[in-house]
C-alpha cells in the first residue's frame, strides 16, 4: 500500500529548475506541501470547492488539489513563496498586509496568486472584474472588501501610479 | 497618559501580516516531524446506536499501522463546561450522531491509516434517533444521554425578573410572534489539525488549531491522567475560528494518546467533511416572544421563549441557552422580563458557540418583532428604538451593568448615511430597506470553570537592546490579538510595535489567557498588557528620571526615546533607559493581569450575560427582491459600530466587514441541515453544497465607527469581532418586508420561503413564512428575581432555590 514506486519529474517552481520524485497518485498540492516543503499553499477541501490551494501553472490559476503532480512535468509552477523577491514583498503582498486583506491568512496565498494572474492579464481591472476573477476563492474572515481594495491599490502602484489607501478604508466614515 | 497617542487608533499593519502574506505562517497542518505518524478516525455511520462490539484485529495487522484505539482506551469523559462532561474521545457504549468517532488509527502514512479504518468492524444496534428539538420534546425516550434536566432536555431554564405578565398587561398593545433560526456552521477555511509529540522524559506536547489552549490543556490532563505540568499545548495560528475551535476535541485527545503509545509524533488533519461533524455551530432555535408596549413604543414587559436543538453533546450549550435570553435587555429598556429556555439533545453534530454565541437567534427575533410593533404603532422603527434605549451606566432588569452605550449615535449614523428617511416604505415594489440593532459582550464576566483567578495574564520582558517581548496565553485566530498586545505595549513604552516580539498561546511559555472567545481578548488581554506595560514604564521612568535629573512625571516615552517633555532634546534612547534600569535593578520584567468586575446578578444563571462592556451596532440593509423568483439580493449594508475606542481602526473595520459577510451568509443561504427522514444524514457536508457567500454575493459595506470609550476597556476599547454580525439577519428580513410586504420569520431567507409567503399573500392569507407553533415544554418553577427598581439586590426570592453567583461545577 505504501510501496507504490515513485516517479521523477522536472519542472520549474518559482523560477527554479526542480527535480522531484513522488508517488504517482499525488496531486500538485501534495507534491508542493509534502515533497517540496512549500507549505504556503493551503488546502480547504481537497475537492476543488474552495480555491484555497490556488497556484499558478504556466501563469494560469489552477486548483492544485485537482492537478496531478505528474501533469506538471516540464511546466512552471508559481506559489506564494515565489512572490517576494530579495526580501521585499510583492506589491500585492504589501497592500494585502497594509489594508488587512489577510486576517487569518489561510486563504491569502490563493487570493494573492489569483490576483496576480488577473493583473498580469488586466492591469486596470474594475471592481466587477476583480470580483469575477476571485469568485472561485472563499474567504471567511474579510468579507472580501479589503481584498478588492488591496488588489486595486496594488494594481495602481504596479501601473506606476502613486496610490494610497482611502481614508474610509482605514478609518471608516 | 501625558503623550499624544502614536499607536492607538492608527491603521497600522498587523504584526503577523508579513508572515501571512508570504505563506510563512505555520498552521498546524504545516508542521511535520521526523518519524511522524498519521491518524485517522473511524466515525459512526449510525445516528444513534449501541456499540455492541468493535473488532480492530484486521486493522491492527495492516502494513504500516502502529496503533489502534477504541473508546475503552480513553474512558474518562470531558467537555468544555464543568456541568456537561459528556464526551469521550472515542465512543464507548453508544454513538450519538453520524460522524461520532468510534476508533482511531495511527499509521506510517495517511493512506494506510485510512485503509485501516476501513478494516475496523463495528457492530451497531440501532436506537430510535431524534432528528429535531421538537422530536426531542415529544420523545423523552430513548434518552440520548443519561444526564440532563429530564428526558431529552439537556437544560431547562425559567427566570423571571419582576412580574412580566403584569407588565405586559400594562401595554396599550400586546404582540406575540414566532421565529425560527436555522443552524449554521463556522466553516473556517483551515480544517482542524493537531500534532502530538511524546518525549522520553514523559512530556506531551500538542500543537493544535485551537482558540482555547488553556481548556485543551485541562482536558488533556484529565483524560490522559497526566500532571498538567507535563503537558504543553501550543495553539498554532488558527486559519479561522469563529467559535468552531473553542472546545477540547476528540481528535486532539486521540493523537495525544497515540503519541504516548507509539512514542512518535502523530498528526491528524480533518477532512472538510469531518469539520462538519466537529461543528459546534449555531444552534437551530425556535423562539416565541410576547411584548407589551405603550402607544409611544415604550416596552412594558416581555416574555421570551427559546428552544435550542443542541445536537448530540453538551459543548457550550448550557451557556448558549442562557445567552438566548440574556442580552435582550441591554439595547431597549425592558422593565420586567420573563425568559424560558430549553436545550434538547438530538442525534446530530453537536452545536456550540458560533460568532455571537446564542445571541444572533434572539436578536433576529427581537429586531423583527420590534419592526412589526413599530409598524403596528405607526412609528418609524428607527424613532421607536431611539425612544426606548437603555441609558448608559445603568442596570437592566436581569442585572446586567451597561457602561458606555453608543447605540443612539449608531442609529443616527446609519439613518443618515443610508438615506433611511427617503427610502423606508417609499421605494418601488421589489426594493426595500430594513433596520436592526444589536449589542454584544466584550468578554464574559465569569470564567468557564469556577475559579477566582485572573482571566488574562501578561508577562513582559525588556531587553537591553531596546526590544520588548510580550508573553500572553491569548490565541491569534486572525482577529489580530497578537497585534493588539504589541500596539498597547508600544503605546505605553513609546516604542515601535514592530520592536516587540509577541509570544502567545503556549501553555509552557505564556501566562493563562482563557482564549479567543466571547470577544474577550482585546479588553481582557489588552488590560493585562496595559498593566504590565505601565509597570515596566514606571520602573524605567524612575531610573531615567534620576539620570536626567528631572521629576518622573516630566518624562515622555515616544519614538523609542525617554525624554523630558519640557525639553525633548534632553533624554535617552529607550534601550539606554532599559540599560539604566537593568544596571540598578537587574533583569527588567513585569506582569499584568485582568479580572472582570463582579457581576451584579446573584441568581443561578447570572453568570451568563455580564460583561465589563457592551458593544453596540446599528445596521440598515438594502435589498432587491424579485417577486417572480423570490431571490433576494443585498446590494448595500450600512453599519455603525460602537467599539468604544479603536486600537487599530483598519483592523476594526476588517472585523466589521467580516461580520457583515458572515451575517449575510446566515441571512440568505447558510444552513446546517439534515435529512430527518433519512437517518439524520447531514445534507451538505461539503463546501460545494454548504452555500456561503462568494465575491459575487457579498454586498457593499459602508462602515461608521462610533467611539464611545468605555472606562473598563483598554484606552476605552470594546469588542468588534462578533457584535456587527448580529443586526444583519433581522435588517435583511425587515428590508424584505419593506420591499415586497411579506414577513420571513425564519433564516435563511431563501427564495422558496419568499415565494411561499408571496403566494399566501396573493391568496389573501397572511404574507408570512415562519414557524406556526411553539411546543409545550415542562418548564420548571420560575426563579423569581426582583428587578433593581423593585428594590431587588440581584438575588432570587423564589423558595427552594439557592441563590448563588454562577453555574458552579457539579
Amino acid at each position: 500500500m505504501t510501496s507504490e514506486s515513485k516517479v521523477k519529474i522536472a519542472l520549474a517552481v518559482n523560477g527554479e529548475p526542480t527535480e522531484i520524485a513522488f508517488a504517482p497518485h499525488k496531486t500538485l498540492l501534495e507534491v508542493l506541501r509534502e515533497d517540496l516543503g512549500l507549505t504556503g499553499t493551503k488546502h480547504g477541501c481537497e475537492l476543488g470547492e474552495c480555491g484555497t490551494c490556488t497556484v499558478l501553472l504556466d501563469g494560469t490559476p489552477v486548483l492544485s488539489c485537482l492537478v496531478l503532480g505528474l501533469a506538471c512535468a516540464g511546466r512552471t509552477v508559481r506559489t506564494v513563496e515565489g512572490m517576494a523577491q530579495g526580501g521585499k514583498l510583492h506589491p500585492l503582498q504589501d497592500t494585502f498586509a497594509d489594508l488587512g486583506a489577510a486576517q487569518c491568512g489561510y486563504c491569502t496565498p490563493a487570493f494573492l496568486l489569483a490576483a496576480e494572474a488577473l493583473l498580469a492579464a488586466n492591469p486596470k481591472p474594475t471592481r466587477e472584474e476583480i470580483k469575477d476573477a476571485l469568485a472561485g476563492n472563499l474567504c471567511r474572515c474579510t468579507g472580501y472588501i479589503k481584498i478588492y481594495e488591496a488588489v486595486e491599490l496594488a494594481a495602481a502602484r504596479m501601473r506606476g501610479e502613486k496610490a494610497e489607501p482611502t481614508t474610509e478604508s482605514l478609518y471608516g466614515r | 497618559m501625558a503623550d499624544k497617542r502614536r499607536v492607538i487608533g492608527k491603521a497600522l499593519r498587523k504584526v503577523d501580516a508579513a508572515a501571512k502574506v508570504t505563506g510563512a505562517t505555520k498552521f498546524a497542518d504545516d508542521l511535520a516531524f521526523p518519524r511522524m505518524l498519521f491518524c485517522k478516525l473511524l466515525r459512526s455511520t449510525q445516528p444513534h446506536a449501541r456499540i455492541v462490539s468493535i473488532d480492530t484485529s484486521a486493522a491492527a495487522k495492516l502494513d504500516g499501522v502502529q496503533a489502534v484505539l477504541v473508546g475503552q482506551d480513553l474512558p474518562i469523559p470531558f467537555g468544555i463546561l464543568p456541568v456537561s462532561q459528556d464526551e469521550h474521545a472515542l465512543c464507548i457504549d453508544k454513538a450519538r450522531f453520524i460522524g461520532d468517532p468510534v476508533a482511531a488509527v495511527a499509521a506510517l502514512t495517511e493512506e494506510a491509516a485510512t485503509a485501516a479504518t476501513d478494516l475496523i468492524r463495528v457492530d451497531y444496534e440501532p436506537l430510535k434517533s431524534i432528528a429535531s428539538a421538537e422530536e426531542a420534546v415529544e420523545h423523552p425516550e430513548p434518552r440520548i444521554h443519561d444526564y440532563g434536566d429530564r428526558g431529552n432536555f439537556h437544560k431547562l431554564i425559567d427566570l423571571e425578573f419582576g412580574d412580566a405578565n403584569a407588565g405586559i398587561a400594562e401595554g396599550d398593545m400586546v404582540r406575540e410572534d414566532l421565529f425560527f433560526f436555522e443552524g449554521s456552521t463556522h466553516l473556517p477555511m483551515e480544517q482542524h489539525a493537531a500534532v502530538a509529540m511524546w518525549s522520553p522524559d514523559q512530556k506531551l506536547t500538542l500543537w493544535t488549531s485551537t482558540q482555547t489552549p488553556h481548556y485543551v490543556h485541562r482536558a488533556l490532563a484529565k483524560v490522559l491522567e497526566l500532571p498538567a505540568a507535563r503537558i504543553r499545548v501550543i495553539a498554532t495560528p488558527n486559519g479561522g475560528g469563529f467559535g468552531g475551535k473553542s472546545d477540547p476535541f476528540n481528535h486532539e485527545i486521540a493523537v495525544a494518546k497515540l503519541a504516548m503509545i507509539t512514542g512518535r509524533p502523530v498528526k491528524i488533519t480533518l477532512t472538510r467533511e469531518e469539520v462538519f461533524y466537529c461543528h459546534r455551530g449555531r444552534h437551530p432555535t425556535l423562539m416565541w416572544v410576547r411584548t407589551g408596549v405603550k402607544k409611544d413604543g415604550a416596552i412594558t414587559g416581555m416574555h421570551f421563549r427559546s428552544l435550542l436543538d443542541g445536537g448530540a453533546y453538551g459543548s457550550y450549550g448550557v451557556a448558549s441557552t442562557y445567552y438566548t435570553g440574556a442580552l435582550q435587555t441591554v439595547t431597549y429598556h425592558i422593565p420586567c422580563y420573563h425568559f424560558q429556555g430549553a436545550r434538547a439533545f438530538t442525534n446530530k453534530a453537536p452545536c456550540g458557540p458560533k460568532r455571537g454565541h446564542g445571541t444572533p437567534q434572539p436578536r433576529f427575533a427581537l429586531e423583527v418583532h420590534i419592526d412589526k410593533i413599530a409598524e403596528q404603532l405607526g412609528i418609524d422603527p428607527a424613532e421607536l428604538r431611539l425612544k426606548t434605549l437603555v441609558p448608559a451606566n445603568s442596570l437592566t432588569a436581569n442585572y446586567l451593568r451597561v457602561g458606555s452605550m453608543g447605540l443612539g449615535k449608531c442609529i443616527a449614523k446609519v439613518v443618515e448615511g443610508s438615506g433611511w428617511k427617503q427610502k423606508f416604505r417609499k421605494l418601488p415594489r421589489g426594493r426595500g430597506v430594513g433596520l436592526a440593532c444589536s449589542s454584544y459582550i466584550s468578554g464574559a464576566g465569569l470564567p468557564i470553570y469556577w475559579n477566582n483567578m485572573p482571566h488574562s495574564g501578561v508577562q513582559l520582558k525588556c531587553d537591553r537592546g531596546g526590544g520588548v517581548t510580550v508573553f500572553c496565553g491569548s490565541t491569534e485566530i486572525g482577529q489580530g490579538s497578537d497585534s493588539i498586545l504589541a500596539y498597547i505595549v508600544a503605546e505605553v513604552l513609546g516604542i515601535d510595535p514592530f520592536d516587540i516580539a509577541v509570544v502567545t498561546g503556549d501553555t509552557d511559555l505564556t501566562p493563562v489567557d482563557l482564549g479567543s472567545y466571547s470577544s474577550r481578548v482585546t479588553l481582557m488581554s489588552g488590560n493585562a498588557a496595559l498593566q504590565a506595560a505601565e509597570r515596566a514604564r514606571q520602573i524605567l521612568a524612575v531610573h531615567a528620571a534620576k539620570k536626567l535629573e528631572i521629576p518622573v512625571d516630566r518624562l515622555s516615552f515616544a519614538e523609542r526615546r525617554v525624554y523630558d517633555a519640557k525639553d525633548p532634546k534632553r533624554g535617552m534612547s529607550f534601550a539606554e533607559a532599559v540599560q539604566s534600569a537593568e544596571a540598578a535593578e537587574g533583569t527588567i520584567g513585569t506582569v499584568g493581569s485582568y479580572t472582570p468586575p463582579m457581576s451584579a446578578g446573584k441568581y443561578r444563571g447570572a453568570g451568563v450575560g455580564p460583561s465589563p462592556a457592551y458593544s453596540y451596532s446599528a445596521c440598515v440593509a438594502a435589498v432587491d427582491v424579485d417577486p417572480e423568483t423570490g431571490i433576494v439580493r443585498v446590494p448595500t449594508i450600512w453599519i455603525a459600530h460602537d467599539v468604544g475606542r479603536s486600537i487599530n481602526s483598519a483592523a476594526v473595520i476588517g472585523q466589521v466587514e467580516g461580520s457583515i459577510y458572515m451575517g449575510l451568509g446566515e441571512a440568505l443561504m447558510e444552513e446546517m441541515a439534515y435529512r430527518g427522514n433519512r437517518n439524520v444524514v447531514h445534507k451538505i457536508p461539503s463546501l460545494l453544497e454548504y452555500k456561503s457567500p462568494t465575491t459575487l454575493e457579498m454586498c457593499d459595506v459602508i462602515t461608521y465607527l462610533v467611539e464611545d470609550p468605555d472606562p473598563n476597556g483598554p484606552f476605552g476599547a470594546k469588542e468588534v469581532g462578533q457584535g456587527p454580525l448580529l443586526p444583519v439577519m433581522p435588517a435583511v428580513a425587515n428590508a424584505v418586508y419593506d420591499a415586497v410586504g411579506v414577513r420571513i420569520d425564519e433564516v435563511p431567507i431563501t427564495p422558496e420561503k419568499v415565494l411561499k409567503a408571496l403566494r399566501k399573500k396573493q391568496k389573501g392569507e397572511p404574507g408570512r413564512h415562519g414557524p406556526e407553533s411553539f411546543p409545550d415544554i415542562p418548564w420548571p418553577e420560575p426563579m423569581r428575581v426582583p428587578t433593581p427598581w423593585e428594590g431587588g439586590d440581584g438575588k432570587a426570592v423564589s423558595p427552594g432555590r439557592p441563590a448563588i453567583t454562577a453555574e458552579r461545577p457539579h
